[in-house]
């Protein structure tokens, strides 16, 4: 159930403007890969190029191949809504359906192409993502009341219940914890941890710690300066990239002498 | 010191404050006393009306049986027009918001707005002049293959001036009301619900139905009553489209009448008992638009829970 990434050459544009350039990396499957960097120097962009995403944003295009265990999320006749379905998000801030209940929250993703899932099923399932999510013994009581009811921590959590229920073969996730208390932070990291078991993990990170903490590669992105594209300036275990860069920008980046 | 630097708050911005709170309850003020006073003016209006002996009233059953009639009409008439309305106006605010390239939907939206300025009279008299007359042979069609519904019993007018061509114009009149408040609730969807469906894997319809429709349901149903609102209350398009008569089950033969075009029909001419009755009248109307506002109010806030706002 994860699949490895491989992205060459890709360059990113917002209509004329270059974001991101010319990023090349290769993303293990079972293993959580963290992309820190400066604010703006284009790691968000480009994971969300990673499940089509940024098609989103109006006039976000991109140039170059994503490789999902072989097959292109590029390709010609691929469809992003396919592709969205096997590479799940995770978002900045939480996000459950307001109107829908926890339950729903859950199976949202589950019933959606008019696929039909008996209540016993759905039973399981709901049952299987919150325990995945580490969220069913807060919450197994009131199934039925809105997501919206929860702290921000069980929300994203949440998020995460709703994600893994479609058991996509990766999750990428946008920095989950800027929004939440240092608690609520902790859940979300030992969360990463378990989830590394059977999903490929992307993280987006601002904080070198939890990237220390949480993941096996890192990857350090950097710009140049405004109006310079993104780019990628080093990947690697993340224990190297922590202790011993080969780059000198990585190096100053990590020890907290800018950025 | 500290203490009177702390006490002498007078300055301009202070002097602001209280004009500004002070305009806001006038505004406030003003707004109950016209309420109140034209609930006033109709009741006391009314009163000969609803204590004159039957006899004399219109028809000479009493007023019950002159405004009950009219009543069904005009909910027939606003139910006609909200039932072709609302599905068009949702579709065409979804296809401004969520689907036209920006720049058609800029344009369409502008037309959309335009048909609101267009005059009602104008409307009455392209409903009475042409619609009424296009419409009639589809008004023989329904009579002679659905005329088994009492809705459709025929024979229909050969005039086209029937309460459903009523309702038709109707409908065009409320479809930029429901349109643009629609659009701009649609507009508004939080764009982090609406990639949380994408991300699942939703298509842009299923993105729809679970974040764009969820979200604005409380704002199209007061986009739908702001437009039953005008439907009930429109006057003069109905006063020149409907050739009016008594109730009928049928929608497609003559006969029917709304409270709006009634009074209108009817005021100029009307002196003592007579104007009290269509006051009166006025005064039945008054209380259907507000029961039909308390009722939205109540179906909006049966939802509160599961609504966007917390």
């Amino acid at each position: 159930m994860s699949k490895r990434i491989d992205v060459k050459d890709l360059n990113v544009y917002y209509g004329d403007f270059l974001a991101v350039e010319d990023v090349t990396i290769n993303i293990e499957a079972k293993s959580v890969t963290a992309f820190i960097g400066p604010s703006g120097c284009g790691k968000s962009t480009f994971l969300r190029t990673l499940n089509r995403m940024h098609e989103v944003i109006p006039g976000a295009r991109v140039e170059g191949e994503v490789m999902l265990d072989g097959d292109n999320l590029y390709g010609p006749g691929v469809d992003p809504v396919t592709v969205r379905s096997q590479i799940g998000m995770v978002f900045q801030r939480p996000n459950p359906f307001p109107t829908m209940s926890i339950r729903d929250n859950v199976l949202a993703g589950v019933k959606l192409n008019n696929k039909k899932i008996s209540k016993g099923e759905a039973d399981v399932l709901v049952e299987r993502s919150l325990k995945g999510a580490n969220l069913w013994n807060e919450v197994k009581d009131r199934l039925e009341k809105p997501g919206s009811g929860l702290s921000g921590g069980q929300q994203q959590r949440l998020c995460i219940a709703r994600a893994i229920a479609v058991e996509p073969q990766v999750i990428l996730m946008d920095e989950p914890c800027s929004a939440l208390d240092p608690i609520s932070t902790l859940a979300i990291e030992d969360l990463i941890n378990e989830l590394k078991d059977q999903y490929t993990v992307v993280i987006v990170t601002h904080n070198m710690q939890q990237a220390a903490r949480v993941s096996d590669r890192t990857a350090f992105f950097n710009i140049a300066g405004t109006g310079k594209p993104g780019k990628l300036i080093e990947v690697g275990d993340t224990h190297t990239i922590f202790s011993n860069p080969t780059q000198k920008a990585t190096e100053d980046y990590v020890s907290g002498r800018f950025g | 010191m500290t203490a009177t630097t702390l006490t002498s708050t007078q300055g301009a911005g202070r002097a602001g404050d209280k004009i500004f709170s002070g305009a806001a309850l006038a505004a406030g003020c003003l707004i109950l006393a016209v309420l109140f006073g034209v609930a006033l003016f109709l009741v006391v209006q009314a009163i000969p009306a609803l204590t004159a002996p039957s006899a004399e009233i219109q028809g000479g059953e009493g007023f019950f049986a002159y405004i009950w009639p009219i009543v069904i009409g005009t909910l027939i008439a606003a139910v006609i027009a909200l039932v072709i309305a609302t599905p068009i106006a949702i579709g065409v605010a979804l296809f401004i918001s969520h689907f036209a390239p920006r720049r058609l939907a800029a344009g369409l939206g502008y037309v959309v707005d335009l048909l609101a300025a267009i005059p009602s009279v104008i409307y009455g008299a392209w409903g009475a002049a042409f619609l009424a007359k296009e419409i009639s042979p589809a008004y023989n069609w329904l009579a002679a293959n659905m005329g088994w519904l009492p809705i459709f019993q025929g024979p229909a007018s050969a005039t086209g001036k029937t309460i459903l061509t009523a309702g038709i114009v109707l409908s065009v009149m409320v479809l930029p009301i429901i349109t643009s408040l629609s659009r701009e609730i649609f507009l508004q969807t939080p764009k982090l619900h609406e990639e949380a469906a994408l991300a699942l894997g939703a298509t842009r319809w299923e993105m729809i139905k679970m974040s764009v429709l969820p979200f604005a349901r409380p704002g199209i149903i007061s986009a739908v009553m702001l437009g039953l609102g005008r439907a009930l209350g429109e006057t003069m398009a109905v006063a020149l489209v409907l050739s009016s008569g008594a109730l009928t089950a049928s929608l497609i033969q003559s006969g029917n009448q709304t409270i709006a075009a009634e009074i209108a029909l009817n005021f100029p001419e009307a002196s003592g008992l007579k104007v009290s009755t269509l006051v009166a009248a006025g005064l039945v109307l008054f209380i259907i638009t507000l029961a039909v506002n308390m009722v939205a109010r109540w179906i909006i806030s049966r939802h509160k829970e599961f609504s966007g706002a917390n």
